[in-house]
């Protein structure tokens, strides 16, 4: 198979990190006839906004990207479960001759009388893009009509890659989030929690480490998140950001429209998250809260630093390869690895940014690959090369590691259990070891050859 | 969960799905494409639909799913896809060097209208290397449609008469199944000593087995050369009329094959069917190997029969499917109330037939009066069975929410089954897959009896 790595114009995509400064190439469109590990506009949007629990997520278009968007986010809710269930205008051939929107306001008609929301965001796919559809025009006579929000979201699939759809979800947030009172615009003493999505509850357990804090939190976007705390999403005072990948955009025009700062944080590993709780509370606390803060991390150090320990102990030494969706969770990833004596000798994004980029090479070891948009006869080659033990990666990254004899770790939508914070770092550590450490590599003979 | 379904059935006149029960074209042109020895997959469109497909059949077979994409873009969607789908062709050729790519098309390609055809005759194409291709609009059909597409398109790329005397051989068109029913499909036509050429075949490359080594192209699929030879057969066995008839129907046009389309063969009957189709063109006695797994199918029916006599059952999935577990279920004597497939049912006398006249005659029979539709969603399955409960759910993995809001017995058949694993490696075709169903479903029965039994009636033996 490494011969097979031979396409040139993947070269400016990989580097190894110590020959000289890299600059990698990313943020690029794939290359057509590539084994893509990524998605599309309409999938990245989907992710995004898909944790808001109360809304009616109405894809328009045949019926596959619905089926294939529904429920998989594993975002858990406290309140309503509306968004788990998959709603289509399931588009046939004559809709797509005469246009959709009749159709489309039929769908809205049936699910605003049926389910009462007060939420509906349209999705476009990629044959809305062409087709023409206005879904802005539909939207609104249905807004009217109901007296609810209906918002669309411009997610054909072509219009760029996954990113893009980040990009798209975050503009029809911005439309949500307008305050009708501008004098409340940044006016508690509180933050907003941005790029959580509540894996696994996740951002209920850093939610619960502000409240120890004595850290207001006004909402967490958009894990678990509801109609009406969108809408107070503006009287924060401070946004705090984990997912750049997908908020970085949406942080940033929070910032310039409504003045309200943003800081990136990470709760990935002991040393992130202690690092980020401590920032916040530099941030938005008094020295109380800062004395809060000390305490907690202390409290929960005493009790997982030691379990961290054991599990180096059953670890150390061994490799790890890295490919994951955003640039913020590989970083995370790096800086966690070595906290479990792992050292990481493969790590790539699909979507990661330049700067992400330039921080990885900083942190990297010496001949670390770092690659962009890697394809799987890559992540194959340089996973052997590497010599690397796991991998950890998405769906689609399971069963390629599984056959190399390598251990996985989904650190995606399939995760079963929360990595954040404390509590995240002693699952992952328990995970890393469970998956590295199991019996069933042994039975694994090179080659296939089973009886010699 | 679903706590917003009303009892009370109103008429949906939108046309749109909530909780499909069905998914897009593309996906099965995929899969079938996979059953092709050393082929790539491409999907000409944006690049979501591959990673989706890749996506759900990963999670289906728990195997790498390997496809490639043309990765558009907005100039690609305006000014067509022509140039995408050429440098994909000779970048897949450079990089991951296939025997041939099987490309299909997806609703954003169709509706520009793409001319994937003579795209590939100007395409550069190595010596020796081929490019198929489907069409397969994803607003007409379903996944099962897409599977039929491309397997038809085998037998318009490959297949070929090239003898005067047809070869005492068969063709078997297995349809959307796992690899684990091809595989027991593949061991019953040996053991009725019927040489074949079964196509699709994903045996051996969805359930590969696992040798610390990654093979992009495993050694699984039908060969180009046995997609030829399928031409010179003297009977193409088509089962399942929704994934495999149309394919057959082009065998027939195109090479004077003439076709049996039978029922995916579960459950006892319809494994008869295929037994006795086998004889009849091979004059073969049906060995007693068969003969003694048939006998012991029935001994189990017989020894469970009371388990079952009278459940009520709602059963959903792909239409193929569908059919054959409601036959299944009625030889034990349950009673299918429900019976719902997501893929539009096909015009009464239309080569596919039609889904719910085939389902009526065959619940009318047993004298049961089912609610009966197809293009449905589950949805409009859970208001069904809130009007008339079940004891019994069976179908894919979306069914577990309503089993759960429900709280029914849940056995998961079909495709995607995305929460547990194992299954496509086992058969639910054959006398052998119908042991296998009485198991499951005499389990699920059995485990919720225990579960709801006061402890003075909790049993030993059952």
């Amino acid at each position: 198979m490494s011969q097979t790595l031979a396409i040139d114009e993947r070269q400016d995509f990989i580097t190894t990190k110590g020959r000289q400064k890299a600059h990698l190439k990313c943020d690029a469109d794939s290359i057509a006839g590539c084994v893509s590990q990524r998605a599309c506009v309409y999938c990245g949007a989907r992710v995004v906004l898909n944790p808001i629990t109360d809304a009616i997520h109405l894809v328009h278009g045949p019926i596959g990207c619905s089926a294939y968007t529904w429920d998989i986010r594993g975002s858990l809710t406290s309140g309503e479960d509306l968004f788990r269930n998959s709603f289509s205008t399931d588009l046939r051939e004559q809709d797509v001759i005469f246009g959709g929107e009749k159709k489309l306001t039929a769908a809205i008609d049936q699910l605003a009388v049926k389910y009462h929301p007060k939420l509906i965001f349209v999705y476009s796919t990629c044959i809305v893009g062409v087709i023409g559809d206005d879904l802005e025009a539909v939207a609104k006579a249905a807004s009217k009509k109901y007296g609810i929000e209906v918002v669309p979201v411009q997610s054909s699939g072509f219009i760029g890659n996954k990113s893009a759809g980040y990009k798209a979800a975050c503009d029809a947030l911005f439309r949500l989030i307008e305050p009708e009172n501008r004098a409340k615009v940044g006016k508690t003493k509180s933050i907003n929690y941005l790029g959580d999505f509540n894996l696994a509850g996740e951002a209920w357990i850093i939610k619960e480490y502000f409240r120890q804090m004595g850290v207001k939190v006004n909402v967490v976007l958009t894990g678990d998140s509801s109609y009406d705390q969108l809408k107070k999403v503006t009287q924060a005072s401070l946004n705090i950001m984990q997912c750049a990948g997908s908020m970085n955009y949406f942080a940033g025009r929070m910032q310039e429209t409504y003045g309200i700062p943003y800081m990136q944080v990470s709760f990935l590993g002991l040393e992130d998250t202690a690092d980020s709780l401590r920032r916040v509370a530099a941030a938005v606390g008094d020295a109380e809260t800062i004395r809060r803060t000390e305490e907690l991390i202390a409290r929960e150090l005493e009790v997982t630093a030691p379990i961290i320990e054991g599990y180096k102990k059953k670890l150390a030494g061994k490799k790890a390869a890295v490919y994951v969706g955003g640039g913020f969770k590989a970083i995370s990833l790096i800086k966690q690895f070595r906290e479990l004596g792992i050292e990481v000798v493969m790590i790539g994004t699909q979507t990661g940014r330049k700067e992400e980029y330039d921080t990885i090479n900083d942190l990297a070891s010496e001949g670390t690959v770092i690659l962009d948009d890697a394809n799987p006869a890559e992540l194959e080659k340089f996973m052997a090369v590497q010599q690397a033990d796991l991998l950890v990666g998405g769906v689609k990254e399971r069963p390629l590691a599984y056959k190399l004899g390598k251990a996985f770790i989904d650190h995606n939508h399939d995760r079963k259990h929360p990595l954040s914070g404390y509590v995240g770092a002693v699952n992952f550590a328990k995970e890393v070891y469970t998956t590295v450490c199991s019996p069933v590599w042994k039975y694994v003979r090179p080659g296939g050859v089973t009886h010699e | 969960m679903l706590d917003a379904t009303t009892k009370e059935i109103k008429e949906r006149t939108s046309g749109g799905v909530i909780n499909p029960a069905k998914t897009c074209q593309p996906i099965g042109a995929m899969y079938a494409a996979l059953g092709i020895h050393g082929c790539l997959p491409h999907s000409h469109g944006s690049q979501g639909c591959c990673s989706f497909h890749r996506m759900h059949l990963t999670r289906h077979f728990r195997d790498p799913i390997m496809a490639s994409t043309s990765s558009f873009t907005e100039g690609a969607s305006v000014f067509g896809g022509g140039a995408n789908l050429k440098t994909a062709i000779k970048t897949i050729f450079q990089v991951y060097n296939p025997d041939l790519i099987a490309v299909h098309t997806t609703c954003l390609t169709e509706t520009i209208g793409d001319d994937i055809p003579n795209l590939i005759k100007t395409a550069e194409i190595p010596e020796g290397k081929k490019v198929i291709h489907t069409n397969t609009p994803s607003y007409v059909g379903s996944h099962v449609t897409g599977f039929s597409n491309m397997t038809r398109s085998m037998v318009n790329y490959f297949s070929e008469a090239t003898t005067s005397l047809k070869k005492e051989q068969v063709n078997i068109i297995p349809g959307f199944v796992n690899p684990g029913d091809m595989r027991e499909i593949k061991r019953i036509a040996k053991l009725m000593k019927a040489p074949f050429i079964m196509f699709p075949d994903t045996s051996g490359v969805v359930d590969s087995p696992m040798t610390g080594e990654f093979q992009m192209f495993p050694k699984g699929g039908t060969t180009q050369a046995e997609l030829t030879d399928a031409g010179n057969s003297k009977l193409t066995i088509a089962l399942g009329r929704f994934a495999s008839s149309d394919a057959a129907e082009q065998l027939d046009k195109k090479c004077k094959v003439p076709t049996a389309t039978l029922k995916t063969p579960i459950g006892i009957k319809a494994t008869d069917d295929l037994v006795m189709a086998l004889r009849q063109a091979f004059v073969t006695e049906v060995p007693y190997e068969l003969e003694e797994e048939r006998g012991q199918l029935v001994d189990i029916m017989t020894d469970t029969h009371f388990h079952f006599h009278g459940k009520k059952v709602a059963i959903f999935g792909d239409p193929d499917i569908v059919t054959g577990m409601t036959e299944l279920v009625m030889s034990l004597g349950m009673k299918p109330v429900h019976i719902l497939t997501g893929t539009p049912g096909g015009a009464p006398g239309s080569t596919v037939g039609s889904f719910g006249e085939d389902i009526k005659e065959l619940v009318g029979m047993a004298g049961i009066d089912a609610n009966i539709k197809a293009a449905g969603d589950l949805f409009t399955l859970h208001q069904w069975i809130k009007n008339e409960p079940v004891d019994l759910l069976i179908g894919n993995t979306y069914g577990k929410f309503i089993a759960r809001a429900e709280d029914i017995p849940f056995v998961r058949v079909g495709f995607p089954v995305l929460d547990r694993s194992v299954h496509s490696y086992m058969p639910i075709v054959g006398y052998r897959g119908a042991m296998r169903l009485v198991e499951m479903i005499s389990g699920a029965l059995l485990d919720r009896q225990d579960r709801d039994a006061a402890d003075e009636d909790f049993e030993l033996v059952m």
